[in-house]
């Protein structure tokens, strides 16, 4: 993203006076992330704030945020449970003060995303230094551990709801560095180039239980257009993808049979395939 | 070089000249004229009426829209006109008129997708440069990004467009389709003020209209039944107002729009653009226009929008997308001039971007 970044919407107490200030990190379609810490400065979190959306209706929009916080927590809080790598839920405030929206906070993260990555990969690429790392082997074992981590997590009957290679971290290959993180995010430079490292899927802010074949199917669609429209280059990866999820649990084959009529369904779609 | 662009895929039938300098620079509208079939309160379009308004008009048209332009025949370089998507009737009369004028004429004929057309003509005409585009009409609801010279969709309508979900309460509510539904929606929905519940239905990037429909429909239907009440009617829970056919209105726009310009966000945040544009017959809806706004005023960025003569179908934005076509290049022989009801976006292979 080029230009100034965009205005942000002031924090709302008790953020208000933490000190040092929250970090921002990301300014997502939805709510804003913040790297700040829980209860004492040696310990890192992330906070979520969900500032209300003055283009939406307030009453709309306070029904979606107060919706959308505590099914995001709640859906956390499972999958936590069930041994899903997600980041855990520490407070959370999904009223606010009826004006300026709510928040979340969570554990902290390391790594990066699995977009940054690929675009990483991508540029190296087109710079000509694309075999110096085994790169195309790498991509399918990135591919094989996304695959596992979305069955595991569609077996306990989560569904993410925005599945996109924004939304999936990939982990640190070492032990976590030792202060890791400081607040003014240099921590996102420590991180090594590689593709190694555990899959931690983040940003459960759409995310449901559902059990249906059909919920889980759009969670693959929205993953498999996401790589479409953004890694273009990695689209034959998502293949592999697939293949590991179909066999990361039982109910994964249905799955993958009604994802196919999920891809037939937008509209105007060509009927020649 | 100049092209004559002819767009019926709809009820509007357009028909436009745009020239495109040689030394490069902003592209000259010559003309861009619109004869739109309107239907009775309460019906839609059908097929084969529209066909026959867009057969009788063609002719009167074309004429007129050469003499506005002040050009003469042999000026112009090529013909373009809509391949799809749209109705197949409406299509058909249209791609007969330019077979036509291309054999009489003997010019080349380019066939053009109707949605690039859109998105073509509001990149000239705002000057947006790569925008996360919006596509809305009442056939079409799209939330498209540009990426290795193809346009796309990141994300649309699972069932009807957004459109046809307006024009269809339009139906419903027996209101006038002249000018256009939605536009008497919104003049409408200016008056309403009470937001009644309905669905919020976005599903990954994508979001549904049809339930939301339904819903409004049986809203409507007790409205009409307790109207007899008169103070004793249907008052809202938390206002204590009596609910009126403007609430309804506004509470549907209120919720669609709500829904487009969360999806077009997530696109952009995705994509990392601060660029928005806003094209077909719904992106004329300045209700629309104003909630993009204040969206991409508030991620830094600012929003593009263009009026009803670009935002409607219309036939210039036929003949510039067929006119960047044809100068790399591109001709549709006569044996391949055919039209298709549907016809994807991303299909399209864009030869004039980088």
């Amino acid at each position: 993203m080029d230009g100034p970044s965009p205005p942000q919407p002031p924090l709302p107490a008790p953020f208000t006076h933490t000190h040092p200030a929250p970090t921002l990190l990301t300014q997502g379609a939805e709510a804003l992330l913040y790297c700040t810490y829980f209860l004492t400065p040696s310990h890192p979190c992330a906070l979520k704030y969900r500032p209300s959306k003055p283009y939406r209706n307030p009453i709309l929009d306070k029904r979606l945020t107060r919706h959308r916080i505590l099914s995001e927590a709640r859906t956390l809080v499972k999958c936590r449970r069930e041994g899903v790598s997600v980041p855990g839920v520490l407070a959370l405030d999904a009223e606010g003060d009826g004006v300026s929206g709510g928040w979340m906070m969570m554990e902290w993260v390391e790594g990066k995303t699995v977009r940054e990555v690929l675009v990483a990969g991508a540029k190296r690429r087109k710079e000509g230094r694309d075999d110096e790392d085994g790169w195309e082997e790498g991509v399918t074992a990135l591919m094989g551990k996304i695959g596992r981590a979305v069955g595991r997590m569609h077996e306990v009957g989560v569904v993410h709801g925005d599945l996109t290679t924004s939304n999936i971290m990939l982990g640190p290959l070492a032990a976590p560095q030792q202060n890791g993180v400081t607040t003014n995010g240099e921590h996102m430079e420590q991180v090594g180039e590689g593709l190694g490292g555990e899959i931690v899927l983040i940003d459960f802010g759409l995310a449901g239980q559902s059990l249906q074949d059909e919920d889980k199917a759009v969670d693959l669609y929205v993953l498999e257009r996401a790589f479409g429209s953004t890694h273009p280059e990695a689209e034959e990866g998502f293949q592999e993808v697939l293949k590991v999820y179909e066999e990361s649990y039982k109910g994964a084959k249905v799955v993958l049979k009604r994802l196919e009529d999920v891809r037939m369904r937008g509209r105007k779609r060509s009927l020649l395939g | 070089m100049i092209s004559l662009g002819l767009e019926g895929s709809a009820n509007k039938l357009g028909v436009g000249l745009i020239q495109h300098p040689k030394s490069g620079g902003p592209a000259a509208i010559l003309s861009n004229i619109r004869h739109t079939f309107v239907s009775p309160p309460g019906e839609g379009f059908l097929p084969k009426d529209t066909a026959k308004h867009h057969r009788s008009h063609v002719i009167r048209l074309v004429k007129q829209a050469i003499k506005e332009a002040g050009v003469k025949v042999e000026d112009i370089d090529c013909i373009s006109y809509t391949r799809g998507p749209g109705m197949g009737a409406p299509l058909q009369s249209v791609a007969i008129a330019a077979r036509t004028l291309a054999l009489l004429w003997n010019k080349s004929l380019v066939g053009v997708n109707h949605c690039i057309g859109h998105i073509e003509m509001g990149r000239e005409i705002t000057g947006a440069s790569n925008p996360v585009v919006l596509y809305v009409s009442g056939g079409n609801t799209q939330v498209i990004a540009y990426a290795s010279q193809r346009y796309r969709i990141f994300g649309e309508a699972l069932d009807i467009a957004v459109g046809n979900c307006l024009d269809r309460f339009a139906r419903t509510l027996r209101i006038s389709n002249d000018p256009a539904p939605g536009y008497n929606i919104e003049q409408m929905a200016k008056k309403g003020g009470c937001l009644v519940d309905l669905p919020y239905a976005v599903k990954g990037m994508d979001c549904s209209f049809s339930g939301i429909l339904a819903s409004i429909d049986i809203l409507a239907e007790k409205l009409e039944k307790r109207k007899g009440e008169g103070e004793k009617g249907w008052r809202d829970e938390g206002t204590g107002e009596l609910v009126t056919r403007e609430d309804l209105c506004f509470s549907l726009q209120e919720t669609v729009f709500a829904m487009l310009v969360e999806i077009t966000e997530r696109a952009m945040a995705h994509v990392g653009s601060r660029q928005v544009l806003i094209v077909g017959g719904v992106g004329s809806n300045e209700r629309l226009q104003e909630m993009m706004g204040i969206m991409a005023r508030d991620r830094g960025g600012s929003v593009f929008a263009t009026d009803e003569r670009f935002c409607i179908d219309n036939g210039i934005m036929i003949a510039h997308a067929g006119l960047l076509a044809y100068r790399t290049g591109e001709v549709t022989r006569l044996e391949d001039s055919t039209c298709t009801q549907r016809f994807r976006t991303d299909e399209v292979f864009v030869k004039w971007r980088d």
